[in-house]
């Protein structure tokens, strides 16, 4: 394994090759199909439609995320659609601010639910976020901050198990209640919404909806190239070591909570980013995406897709999310039983999820065999 | 403490880097003896574990600690790799370095190795990666991030691999391995620390008579590189490794010698058979 060159350390498994090719296949396709192919013909993929499959990219790239500090270093978060959400709010300040005179109350500098609200000036923290490279650096900053104290505090004070996952839930929900506050000045109930431009780009225009869908898929690509670097360095036997077995691991003299601070923060970082594609394509942003039970969606998305292994991370927000869309739109009260049914199917029949199955009916030894030359 | 020293020492907490140039070599045993502990008190709710327990070890020495259940064996290993900080006494590991001061990995890196009772390999990593694992040197996650192991880390390794005879199965799920070789793998994984002492704990329970026999002659050929404490019930055992042998009871060590005195002695008698 030390020996071999980085494209075959990062490609090596089947299960990457076809998450990659699938990934380019959508991005040269649905591009094609949606802007070339005429509205009329069978063939042609409707905004909604791309729209959709970017949106399940952003949760592809949240389940990476969660997938590197659970599957891999054990650490279950409950709270890391929170740092979702922080990424989706500091892009949603900027689309905010890009909206400028062009608001309901044509206040030039000033959103609309800030006349609303009878404010006359910006608060500080809205300073700066009508520049895209100050948006976007606080979409990697905030949730990386918040990820950094967060597990410092916890970690230090060697924070494990169940009372890591409650706190983190706490975390979200408090998070929750504070953006629900109207004079938090993050709009509130209402959230942020009525984007008119990204960029000085028509954020409903099919060019920016396409450019969007194709950012989305970098991202999903690169931060999978990053985790499996990751997860198969050096560094990445250790944080499984630290999964499996804590406390041996700290005995080899590992400093077991700064692996875990960083693999966090990175990870939070991940789940920053795709809040951030996020946003501008359903178009709103709002403190209900702080939900603790949109975190432990993200945990289930990871459990059915197979933990511990980035492309079933992948398939199981996509395979999940799909059902989702499907069930809400058919059988709306019949959800929830079935995302609990799912999950208590999966954590008792398929430990390593639909990848586990999937290899399973392929016959093929479970990658662990993989041998190692020295 | 000033305020930038205070930064530093936090920055190299979180960070993981920078501390070792700075302490001094640990575990210099120029006088000959590898490891103090004097009048090491360890209380749990009122019950004495250790009593004033005074105990010294010889550098390259093979040491086996006897003593019935509840005989403070397992705390005293606890003290000396940090995991129980005791309520009086010293502890020293050669002159220099006072282990009352370092943390577990601190304890780890200055060259105290410990294998518990229960074989704790990573069942999910190779033979290999466990031994990789356990590689002395650098471990913050920047250098395990972007460096592999050094070539002197990879000879180490190989050799590691020869002494406890896993070369065939290094590609080998450890989880997949029989009892007696996940000793062996443990103890692997202490050798790849080069560690000054090794604190070796119930190495033979449940194992074959082959493969106590094999695991006897491991320990006695790392002897003079290494001091080697060994912790056993297994009296046979004991009697085919041992040239010194300590007995603790209630807290206390009860008597020193070879394995012969110490069998022959009354109160080892009357604590193991009862009045």
């Amino acid at each position: 394994m030390n020996t071999q060159s980085l494209p075959s350390l990062l490609f090596g498994d089947r299960g990457t090759k076809v998450f990659f090719g699938v990934l380019l296949a959508a991005l040269v396709l649905v591009p094609i199909l949606h802007l070339a192919v005429p509205a009329d013909s069978g063939l042609h993929l409707s905004g909604y439609t791309m729209t959709l499959l970017g949106k399940y990219m952003t949760y592809a790239l949240l389940a990476i995320a969660v997938d590197l500090v659970w599957g891999y270093c054990g650490i279950l978060s409950l709270g890391h659609a929170a740092f979702f959400a922080l990424g989706g709010y500091a892009m949603g300040m900027y689309l905010m601010r890009q909206i400028g005179p062009r608001g309901v109350y044509g206040h030039p500098v000033l959103p609309d639910f800030m006349v609303f609200l009878n404010w006359t000036e910006l608060p500080w923290f809205w300073h700066g976020f009508d520049m895209f490279w100050f948006a976007a650096l606080m979409v990697v900053i905030v949730p990386g901050a918040l990820a950094f104290v967060f597990g410092w505090l916890a970690f230090r004070s060697r924070v494990t198990g169940v009372y890591l996952s409650i706190i983190t839930q706490a975390l979200t929900y408090a998070l929750m209640l504070a953006f629900f506050r109207n004079d938090m000045g993050f709009g509130g109930n209402n959230g942020l919404t009525d984007f008119k431009e990204i960029l000085g780009f028509d954020i409903n225009a099919p060019g920016t909806r396409v450019a969007l869908f194709i950012a989305s898929g970098i991202a999903l690509a690169l931060g999978y190239l990053a985790c499996a670097y990751i997860t198969r360095s050096r560094a990445g036997r250790v944080i499984q070591a630290v999964r499996d077995a804590e406390s041996r691991a700290r005995f080899l003299g590992y400093r077991i909570e700064s692996y875990k601070l960083w693999v966090f923060t990175f990870s939070a970082v991940l789940a920053g980013i795709a809040g951030a594609l996020y946003v501008p394509q359903v178009g709103i942003i709002n403190p209900s995406e702080f939900q603790p039970i949109n975190s432990i969606e993200v945990v289930i998305w990871v459990a059915v897709g197979g933990r511990g292994t980035l492309y079933g991370a992948v398939a199981g927000a996509v395979l999940v999310n799909y059902a989702k869309t499907y069930f809400t739109a058919a059988l709306p009260e019949f959800w929830l039983y079935a995302l609990g049914a799912l999950f208590v199917i999966v954590t008792l029949f398929m430990p390593r999820g639909v990848v586990g199955l999937a290899d399973r009916f392929a016959k093929k030894e479970p990658q662990v065999a993989e041998a190692v030359t020295a | 403490m000033n305020a930038s020293t205070a930064i530093r020492n936090g920055w190299q907490k979180v960070f993981g880097t920078g501390a070792r140039s700075e302490r001094p070599p640990p575990g210099d045993a120029s006088h000959g003896t590898i490891l103090y502990l004097e009048d090491i008190t360890v209380s749990f709710d009122g019950f004495r574990a250790l009593d004033k327990l005074t105990l010294y070890i010889d550098a390259g020495e093979l040491r086996c600690i006897i003593g019935p259940n509840g005989a403070g064996k397992t705390t005293m290993m606890d003290v000396i790799t940090g995991k129980t900080r005791p309520d009086a006494g010293s502890a020293w590991f050669g002159q220099t370095t006072d282990l009352l001061t370092l943390t577990e990995p601190e304890i780890a890196q200055a060259g105290i190795g410990r294998k518990f009772q229960k074989p704790t390999v990573f069942e999910q990593h190779t033979v290999y990666e466990n031994l990789e694992l356990a590689a002395a040197g650098e471990k913050s996650i920047w250098t395990t991030l972007f460096r592999p192991l050094t070539p002197e880390q990879r000879d180490l390794l190989d050799s590691v691999l020869e002494t406890i005879h896993l070369k065939d199965l290094q590609g080998m799920r450890a989880g997949a391995l029989s009892h007696g070789q996940k000793q062996w793998l443990e103890i692997g994984m202490l050798l790849m620390q080069s560690p000054r002492l090794l604190l070796v704990d119930e190495p033979v329970a449940g194992m074959t008579p082959q493969e106590v026999e094999r695991t006897a002659e491991l320990l006695v050929s790392l002897a003079g590189k290494h001091s080697v404490v060994v912790v056993e019930h297994d009296m046979d055992f004991v009697r085919s490794i041992a040239r010194r042998v300590t007995v603790l009871h209630e807290g206390r060590v009860l008597t020193e010698g070879t394995i012969d005195e110490v069998q022959n002695d009354r109160r080892v008698m009357e604590v193991y058979l009862g009045e």
